[in-house]
């Protein structure tokens, strides 16, 4: 009995929890309405490339519609309704998020692929918690330091990407209808369900109708979201590439504009760190959410002379990791959300391979179907290495070392980005030292992806325009304030 | 065998100064998250007869009489009387004055396998003179007792007089010699922080503990899921430094089958698979016993018979 390991027997969770149709229309001025075009696409689980549903493709005039609702509710109904009302449906919508919770992170996990200890332990719980937070906001501007009476801008248009679907989401609408603005908000193409799921519980919350429209589609449908003249204000999250793009289309527009985009967050470890808790945060930085995180922890940035001891540990903890089903409870890591997402890996992990870096990965089984890639990392980095400074979005770490804390914060801030970044060390004077040094938005000691709605988000440089959570999160969404 | 330190006080506060701190709100984090890891059917039933087996059954009252020693020992060997495939326990564990009797109750009933585990060093506080408390554990082994659980002396520990608790130690293992094994309780609950749990565990672990133990189950909080965490993290850098597997024993507040396999999954995930054994792992409790044991039934047969279906000693 001894020789037998404890292996953990499967835990599924339950798939009956959500019910799925077999086809979506658009959510346009409180109703499902059917795209004008009648184009239908695929979203599929990445796990096994099941077809999960038909979703529909907006077309410009559905753009237009949906604006057009926006815009009316904004007119007759939720610039004229007293703040605190607004903040009621606020929480409304939390509470039946939080009712609807398991619902949620199943079909997270099935849409997405992240395992369901996350999308139930960190998704959706976070998710309820920016909705919570933002309903107390709104009858509360008065006091939040940006001005008297701060007006909203009317109608937000809102493009949120795969990595953390409902999540994102939640960032989104929670502080556009806090402050008083209606909402147009494009999922992601792979990733659109649970915003139709929230579409349903919009309806469920007696949200009055245009409030909130959900329209689904690819980058065309962004792209007429993005230049529709009825849009007030943009807030976008995704890749460095596509803020680029909006920034210029909207450069001559008048329009407000919030941008959240990539990252290539170094993990600081100094010698005098807790060696195991910073193991942990390393994992959990660059591992979380397979890796698909704008602030993940993608370089670790190790001194020297504890190089070997944190590396052998990592590697231990690393076999550990336990890929596979994420509808699993015990699942770590998931799966990659897209074929294109895991050819990207691929062909950035290859560079590192060719460009002299030295790949190492646990022994795991991977699914057979699927897009799949082991938690990876590259030792032997440096700063010139395509995987030292492009955005892989993936599990995939570089390991970089340094001599002097002068050193790290120049490896550290030598980066196009700007969005996150770690210190781990038990002296309190290097953390405040180095975290006044590092050009990042966000800045952990000791721990790594903590988020709270109460804490702004955001970047410097190439991550970003804005913020988005607490305080400094409602000025995008109010008139002449930033 | 590797020699870390040359036994002086210097070459002890150098290793200990070497030590990497631990981040507390990481290790709770890291500990929660294991909790929430879910076993089910065969690993729940493996993990059941695997904890059975680690229990060190314990009874550590005033009121503790032969006839209460007899019931725990007869017990130990058959937890069920109607399931003989039920595992024995890991060990009984009593006060020294009543260690003969529990070695003859448990030889009597078939139990000569089962080891007796003698609370020692003038347990639970450790505050008397090493004179005493040598002779407090010389006084199990002429009894009988093959394990020795000591207690540090936390206010030396806390003093920082720690080549003093290195002292004690090196002398009750001296005392124990080839006779007996030696747990070392820390009484975590006592010394409050992680980073005196990592220092403290160390210290036994240098000084020659076979095992190293959270608590007497007389403080709480005793072995909660980040103290078990730490401790094991530690015989595992033990163990990388030097080659040899140091045990860790879990004592006190663990009363469910959920928690026990929780602290199993510690064991597998922090320690490693190669500590998944009553040779390096033991849970010291009394209560949990009978939950372990309803657990059983109801895996076997479908339904919980409930608590007037074992037996209550």
């Amino acid at each position: 009995m001894d020789k037998n390991l404890f292996e953990y027997a499967p835990a599924p969770e339950s798939r009956a929890l959500v019910s799925i149709k077999a086809q979506y229309g658009l959510f346009i001025n409180g109703a499902w309405v059917e795209p004008k075009t009648k184009d239908k696409f695929a979203t599929i689980n990445p796990a096994n490339e099941e077809v999960l549903s038909k979703i529909s493709q907006a077309s410009d005039s559905d753009v237009d519609r949906a604006v057009k609702a926006a815009r009316a509710a904004y007119l007759k109904t939720w610039s004229k309704m007293p703040a605190k009302e607004r903040g009621k449906y606020l929480f409304r919508i939390a509470r039946i998020m939080q009712e609807r919770a398991r619902e949620f992170a199943v079909l997270e996990t099935l849409d997405n692929g992240k395992p369901i200890r996350e999308s139930r332990d960190v998704d959706v719980p976070l998710a309820a918690a920016h909705f919570f937070y933002h309903a107390g906001w709104a009858d509360k501007l008065d006091y939040a330091g940006l001005g008297i009476n701060p007006k909203p801008h009317g109608v937000v248009g809102q493009i949120i990407p795969w990595n953390f679907p409902l999540l994102m989401l939640a960032w989104k609408i929670a502080p556009a209808l806090a402050t008083g603005n209606t909402v147009v908000l494009k999922p992601a193409e792979t990733t659109p369900l649970t915003a139709l799921l929230f579409a349903e519980i919009c309806q469920q919350a007696e949200l009055p109708a245009g409030v909130v429209n959900i329209i689904t589609g690819d980058g065309a449908t962004g792209a007429a979201l993005v230049n529709h003249p009825g849009i007030d204000k943009i807030a976008f999250t995704g890749s460095t590439e596509v803020g680029k793009l909006i920034a210029r289309s909207i450069a001559i527009s008048g329009k407000s504009v919030t941008l959240e985009l990539g990252g290539k967050a170094a993990n600081i470890v100094f010698e005098d760190a807790p060696i195991d808790e910073a193991v942990e945060g390393i994992v959990n930085g660059i591992f979380f959410n397979q890796g698909h995180v704008c602030c993940a922890g993608s370089r670790l940035i190790v001194q020297e002379n504890i190089y070997d001891e944190l590396l052998a540990k990592l590697k231990r903890r690393m076999s550990l990791i336990r890929v596979g089903d994420p509808l699993d409870k015990n699942t770590d890591l998931g799966a990659i959300n897209s074929a294109a997402q895991l050819a990207k890996i691929k062909e950035l992990s290859a560079s590192g391979d060719t460009e002299g870096a030295f790949r190492w990965n646990p022994d795991c089984q991977l699914p057979s179907k699927g897009f799949w890639f082991a938690p990876t990392i590259f030792t032997g980095v440096t700063q010139s290495h395509r995987i030292a400074r492009e955005e892989i979005f993936g599990p995939v770490l570089s390991v970089l070392t340094f001599r002097t804390p002068q050193e790290a914060i120049e490896k550290a801030n030598n980066t196009p980005y700007g969005l996150s970044a770690g210190i781990w060390s038990e002296k309190g004077s290097r953390i405040l030292w180095a975290s006044k040094a590092l050009k990042a938005g966000v800045i952990w000691a000791n721990t790594f992806n903590k988020f709270d709605p109460a804490s702004p988000f955001g970047g410097y440089k190439e991550s970003g325009w804005g913020r988005e959570g607490g305080r400094h999160g409602l000025a995008p969404y109010l008139k002449g304030t930033k | 065998m590797v020699t870390l330190i040359d036994g002086s006080e210097v070459s002890l506060r150098k290793y200990l100064g070497a030590l990497s701190g631990v981040d507390k709100v990481g290790a709770d984090q890291r500990a929660a998250m294991l909790g929430t890891r879910s076993i089910k059917t065969k690993s729940k039933s493996w993990a059941i007869d695997m904890a059975i087996r680690m229990v060190d059954l314990t009874s550590l009252e005033g009121a503790d009489t032969a006839g209460k020693v007899r019931a725990i020992c007869a017990k130990a060997v058959h937890p069920d009387p109607t399931d003989f495939s039920v595992p024995s326990v890991g060990a009984v564990c009593v006060y020294n004055d009543l260690v003969k009797i529990a070695r003859e109750s448990l030889n009597l009933n078939g139990g000569s396998h089962i080891p007796v585990a003698a609370v020692t060093t003038a347990f639970p506080s450790g505050r008397a003179s090493l004179k005493v408390k040598i002779q407090d554990t010389q006084d199990a082994l002429n009894d009988g007792a093959t394990e020795i659980d000591m207690v540090i002396d936390r206010g030396a520990f806390l003093a920082g007089k720690l080549g003093l608790v290195f002292d004690e130690i090196t002398a009750i293992k001296a005392v124990c010699g080839n006779r007996a094994q030696l747990k070392v309780i820390l009484e975590t609950g006592e010394l409050t922080t992680y980073d005196n749990v990592r220092k403290a565990s160390f210290i036994a672990m240098l000084a020659g503990a076979d095992f190293i133990k959270t608590s007497t189950g007389k403080v709480s909080p005793a072995a909660t899921p980040p103290v078990v965490l730490v401790m094991l993290e530690a015989v595992r850098d033990y163990y990388l430094q030097t080659g040899m597997r140091i045990g860790v024993k879990a004592a006190g507040g663990i009363r469910t089958t959920k928690d026990a396999i929780k602290q199993l999954v510690l064991v597998n995930e922090v320690a490693g698979p190669e500590w998944l054994n009553p040779h390096l792992f033991r849970i010291g409790a009394s209560a949990l016993l009978n939950d372990l044991l309803m657990q059983r039934m109801k895996a076997a047969s479908g339904f919980y018979s409930g608590s007037n279906y074992v037996t209550l000693d």
